[in-house]
C-alpha cells in the first residue's frame, strides 16, 4: 500500500498556530501592500472599460516596431505587450466602439508598416458603463458566495465552525488577489471566476476536516477540543494532501498547456489550491478553538 | 441507494448508453440514413471564444425615442390648441422631452386641462406658475406611458435587428434583450466584424425633405437659420482627385416621407457608370404620397436624407407616379447591399450605442480548442496515473468513473444545448481534479476501516457510508459557489460555471454510485480476500 502520510501521524498543528498566524499575516500584508503600492488593483477592461486587440504576426516583430507604426493614431499611448510567440496585445483604457475605429487606428497603420503579414485575432471593447456594472456584480458575487457558504456550514455544523470556514475563505481570497497584484496581472472576470472557484475548493477541504472534528466530538466528548482538532486534521491529512495534489496537477496542466488566453486564470487557481489547502489546516480548523473561547457557554458536548 | 446490484448495473448501463447517444452527433459528422432519424441532432455548442464570432451588447437610447415622440405630440398639441382657440405662445419641446408653453389668459389652464384629458391622455401637467397675467405650463408624458414606450422601443429595436441579421445571412445568431434597455447580439463565425457592426448599429432613418430655396444658405450657416428649416450635410467625393468633402444643404425640417413608407429596397447597377445604387419601391400609400409630393414640388429639389446625412438632392423634373425612387452616392457593392438590407428591415426606433464588443477570430478559437483539449488530456492522464499508482486496482475503478464523468459532462452539455467555452473546458478539467476527491475520501476511509481489521465487504460498505455525507457537503458548497458565477449572465464565464455545476452533479453519480457498483460486482462474483487499494 502506497502511503504519502503514515496512518499514525500526529503533528501538533494547533500548537503551531502562532507561526501560521504570522505567516498568513505576512502574506496578506504583502498582498495589500502591493495593492496600495500599485494604486489599487489593476482592473482589466471588463471592470475598467477599455479596448484589447490581439494581433498575430507572421514574422518576428518587436513591441517597439508596433508602437512606431501606431504612433500617429489614437492608440499611440496604449500598452503593447507580447502575448506568446509573434503575438501581441494592444490595450488602452479608452473604449472605441465607433465603426471606423479598427480600420483607421489599427489596420491602415499596421498594413503600411508590416504589409498584410498580420492577423487581428481578437478585439474586445467594454464601455465604462458595462465595466461599472461588472464591478458591482463582482463584489456582490464574492460577498454573497461567502454568506451562502457561511449559512450552509452554520446549518450543517455549528456557528463557530462556520466562522472558521469563512475566516479561511476571506484569507484565501485576500491572498489570491494579493498574488495577482504582486504579479501585476490584470484583474479580469476570469480571475474573479478563479477566486470564486478557490472559495468553493477551500471550503471543500474545510468541511471534510470539520466533519471529522464533529465525528470525534461525538465519540470522545471528554477530550480537550485542541486535541480533537489536532487528531481530526491528522486523520484527514492524507486525503487533504492527495486531493490538493490531483487538483494541482490539473491546474498545472492548464497553466502550462492551456494557452495564453487562460494563463492568468490558471495562475490564480494554482495559488488558490496551495493557499486553500494551507488555510484548511491552519486557519479554518484551528480558529474553531478561538471561537470556542468566545462562546464557552455553548459547550462542545451539545453535539 | 438501490440495494439490488442488478438494478444498479442497469442504471449505470443506461447512463452510458444515453451518453453515447447524445455524443454521436458531436463525434460522427455523417450519420448513415436509417439512424439519423432516431438519434439527436445537437452537437456540443461551442461558445464564441472557441468557434470565433462577435458578441455585442447594445444600449437602446430610449430617451431619443421619447424626445422624438414628444416632438410630434407638441406639433399635434399646437394644432389642437389653435383649433380650440386657446391662446398661447412659446410652445417648445426641451431635451428631456417636456413641452413648455405660456398661456396668455389666466382662465386658459382649465381649457388646456380639459383638452388634454380628452385628446392627450398620455400627458400630464408637471408644473405651472403664473407669469405676466397668464400661466407658464410644462407638460410631460406620464410615467406609465413612458415605461410602456421604453419597452416598445426596445422590442421594436430587437425585432428590427433580428430582421437585419436574418437578411444578412448568419447561421444561429442569438439576439436577446438584457435588462431594461439592452440587447445582446451574438453572431458566430462572422468574417467582417466592422461590416456587421455597421449593419446592426445603423439607425437607418430614411427621410425625404425639400431643399429650402427661399432662404439663403450662407445666411443660415452664419447662424440665422430660418424657422422650420435646418442645415444638413452631404458627403461628396471628387471623382478626379478622390478627396472627400462635405457639402451643406438648407432643408425644410419637416420630412415629407420616411423609410416607413417603403415596400422594399434592392441593389441595382446603374447603366451609366456601372455604379451600384439602391432602388426603392414605395408601399401603395407611400406611392400615392410620393406622387402628390412630386406633383406639388416640380422644379424644386428633394433631398434624400439617411441618418441626418444628405445622400443626394435631385431636382424634381416631373411628377413621379410609379412609386419608385433611387439612392445613389458612391457606394461600394457591399455598402449598397447592406443599405438595402437595413432599409428593407426598417429603421431602428431609437439610436443604439455599443456598450460591449468582443470579437474572436476563427484562428484564435481553434487554437484555444486545441490547447484546451491538450491541457485536458494531459491533466487527466496525470490524475489517472496518480490514482493508478497510489490506489492500484481501486484506482483503476476510480479512473473508470473519471472517464465516464468526462463523457457524461459532454453528453449533458450536448443534450441540454449548453455552450462549451474555453473557461468551460478549464472547468471540466478542474472537475476531474475535484471528482476524484470523492474517491480519495472513500478510499482513505476504506483504508482506515481495513486497518481496524474489518473484512473487505464490511470495510467497503462502512467506507462508502461514512464518506457519503462528507461528499454531499463538499459537492453542495461547490455548486453553491459556482451558482454565483451564473450571475454574470452570458459569455465564457457562464460556461465555466455551467460545466463545473454539471461536473459536480455528474461526479456524485460516477464517483460514488458507479464505483460502488463496480466494487460490489467484483466482491460478489470473485472471492476477494484482500483489496488492492
Amino acid at each position: 500500500m502506497m502511503e504519502l502520510i503514515k496512518p499514525g501521524i500526529n503533528i501538533d498543528f494547533v500548537g503551531k498556530l502562532k507561526y501560521a498566524l504570522v505567516l498568513s499575516s505576512i502574506l496578506i500584508i504583502i498582498g495589500i501592500g502591493s495593492i496600495i503600492y500599485h494604486g489599487g488593483l489593476n482592473p482589466g477592461i471588463d471592470f475598467a472599460g477599455g479596448t484589447i486587440i490581439q494581433i498575430k504576426f507572421q514574422k518576428d516583430v518587436s513591441a517597439d516596431q508596433i508602437r512606431g507604426a501606431l504612433q500617429s493614431t489614437k492608440l499611440a499611448s496604449s500598452i503593447i505587450q507580447q502575448f506568446g510567440a509573434k503575438e501581441f496585445l494592444i490595450r488602452t483604457h479608452e473604449s472605441f466602439s465607433d465603426q471606423q475605429m479598427l480600420a483607421a487606428n489599427v489596420q491602415e497603420p499596421l498594413t503600411s508598416a508590416f504589409n498584410q503579414d498580420y492577423e487581428i485575432r481578437r478585439v474586445e471593447v467594454v464601455g465604462s458603463k458595462v465595466g461599472a456594472d461588472f464591478t458591482r456584480k463582482a463584489i456582490i458575487a464574492v460577498i454573497l458566495s461567502w454568506i451562502a457558504i457561511l449559512i450552509y456550514v452554520a446549518w450543517r455544523f455549528e456557528f463557530r465552525y462556520a466562522m472558521g470556514g469563512i475566516l479561511a475563505l476571506i484569507h484565501d481570497t485576500l491572498i489570491v488577489i494579493g498574488a495577482i497584484s504582486v504579479m501585476n496581472m490584470e484583474f479580469t472576470i476570469s480571475i474573479l471566476a478563479a477566486v470564486i472557484f478557490v472559495i468553493g475548493f477551500s471550503i471543500n477541504d474545510t468541511i471534510v476536516t470539520l466533519d471529522r472534528i464533529k465525528e470525534i466530538v461525538k465519540k470522545h466528548s471528554k477530550q480537550k477540543l485542541s486535541d480533537i482538532i489536532n487528531s481530526a486534521i491528522n486523520q484527514t491529512l492524507s486525503r487533504t494532501i492527495l486531493t490538493s495534489l490531483t487538483v494541482f496537477f490539473t491546474v498545472l496542466a492548464l497553466y502550462i498547456f492551456g494557452g495564453a488566453v487562460i494563463r492568468d486564470f490558471a495562475f490564480a487557481l494554482l495559488i488558490g489550491t496551495v493557499v486553500g489547502t494551507y488555510s484548511t489546516i491552519y486557519i479554518a480548523c484551528t480558529s474553531v478553538l478561538f471561537f470556542e473561547k468566545l462562546q464557552p457557554v455553548k459547550t462542545k458536548r451539545t453535539r | 441507494m438501490f440495494t439490488s446490484l442488478k438494478l444498479r448495473m442497469l442504471t449505470t448501463a443506461l447512463a452510458c448508453l444515453a451518453a453515447v447517444v447524445f455524443l454521436i452527433p458531436t463525434f460522427v459528422s455523417d450519420i448513415p440514413a436509417p439512424w439519423n432519424k432516431f438519434l439527436p441532432k445537437e452537437k456540443i455548442h461551442l461558445g464564441l471564444d472557441l468557434q470565433g464570432g462577435m458578441h455585442l451588447v447594445l444600449e437602446v437610447d430610449t430617451q431619443k425615442a421619447l424626445e422624438a415622440m414628444m416632438g410630434r405630440t407638441a406639433e399635434n398639441l399646437k394644432e389642437t390648441l389653435m383649433d380650440n382657440r386657446v391662446r398661447f405662445r412659446n410652445l417648445k419641446t426641451s431635451q428631456d422631452g417636456t413641452i413648455t408653453l405660456e398661456l396668455t389668459e389666466s382662465a386658459a389652464k382649465t381649457d388646456l386641462e380639459k383638452l388634454m384629458r380628452a385628446e392627450f391622455p398620455d400627458l400630464e401637467i408637471a408644473s405651472s406658475s403664473p407669469r405676466d397675467g397668464g400661466q407658464l405650463v410644462s407638460i410631460k408624458i406620464n410615467e406609465k406611458r413612458a415605461l410602456e414606450l421604453q419597452k416598445i422601443t426596445v422590442e421594436h429595436s430587437l425585432e428590427t435587428i433580428r430582421n437585419r441579421v436574418d437578411q444578412f445571412g448568419i447561421t444561429e445568431p442569438e439576439i436577446v434583450p438584457q435588462g431594461d434597455n439592452r440587447i445582446m447580439v451574438q453572431l458566430p463565425g462572422i468574417k467582417d466584424p466592422e461590416r456587421a457592426k455597421n449593419l446592426i448599429g445603423k439607425t437607418a432613418l430614411l427621410e425625404f425633405k425639400l431643399v429650402d430655396d427661399e432662404h439663403s444658405l450662407e445666411e443660415a450657416i452664419r447662424g440665422n437659420i430660418p424657422e422650420g428649416s435646418m442645415i444638413a450635410y452631404g458627403l461628396r467625393e471628387d471623382r478626379s482627385s478622390g478627396q472627400r468633402g462635405s457639402v451643406p444643404y438648407l432643408l425644410k425640417s419637416r420630412a415629407l416621407l420616411t423609410g416607413a413608407s417603403l415596400e422594399t429596397a434592392k441593389v441595382q447597377i446603374s447603366d451609366r457608370f456601372g455604379e451600384p445604387t439602391v432602388s426603392l419601391k414605395f408601399s401603395s400609400q407611400g406611392a400615392v404620397d410620393f406622387d402628390r409630393i412630386t406633383a406639388e414640388n416640380v422644379r424644386r429639389r428633394l433631398a434624400i436624407v439617411l441618418d441626418g446625412v444628405v445622400h443626394s438632392a435631385p431636382v424634381i423634373q416631373e411628377r413621379i407616379s410609379g412609386g419608385q425612387a433611387q439612392i445613389s452616392g458612391n457606394f461600394t457593392l457591399e455598402e449598397a447591399r447592406d443599405l438595402a438590407i437595413v432599409l428593407r428591415a426598417g429603421a431602428l426606433p431609437a439610436p443604439v450605442n455599443i456598450l460591449e464588443e468582443r470579437t474572436v477570430g476563427p484562428s484564435l478559437g481553434s487554437d484555444s480548442i486545441r490547447q484546451g483539449i491538450i491541457a485536458t488530456i494531459i491533466g487527466s492522464i496525470l490524475v489517472i496515473l496518480f490514482m493508478l499508482i497510489y490506489y492500484r486496482l481501486s484506482g483503476a475503478v476510480a479512473n473508470t468513473a473519471l472517464i465516464l464523468n468526462i463523457f457524461l459532462i459532454m453528453a449533458v452539455l450536448a443534450a441540454f444545448r449548453a455552450t462549451l467555452t474555453l473557461p468551460g473546458i478549464a472547468g471540466m478539467l478542474l472537475t476531474i481534479g475535484v471528482a476524484v476527491d470523492a474517491n480519495i475520501l472513500i478510499f482513505e476511509r476504506i483504508r482506515e476501516e481495513l486497518r481496524t481489521g474489518k473484512t473487505v465487504r464490511l470495510a467497503l460498505d462502512t467506507g462508502y457510508n461514512r464518506a457519503f455525507i462528507t461528499i454531499i457537503d463538499t459537492h453542495i458548497t461547490g455548486i453553491v459557489a459556482s451558482c454565483f458565477l451564473l450571475m454574470f449572465g452570458t459569455g465564457p464565464i457562464k460556461g465555466f460555471a455551467v460545466t463545473t455545476i454539471i461536473g459536480l452533479l455528474v461526479s456524485l453519480f460516477t464517483a460514488v454510485f458507479v464505483t460502488k457498483v463496480l466494487f460490489d460486482y467484483f466482491t460478489q462474483n470473485f472471492n476477494i480476500k484482500k483489496l488492492s487499494i
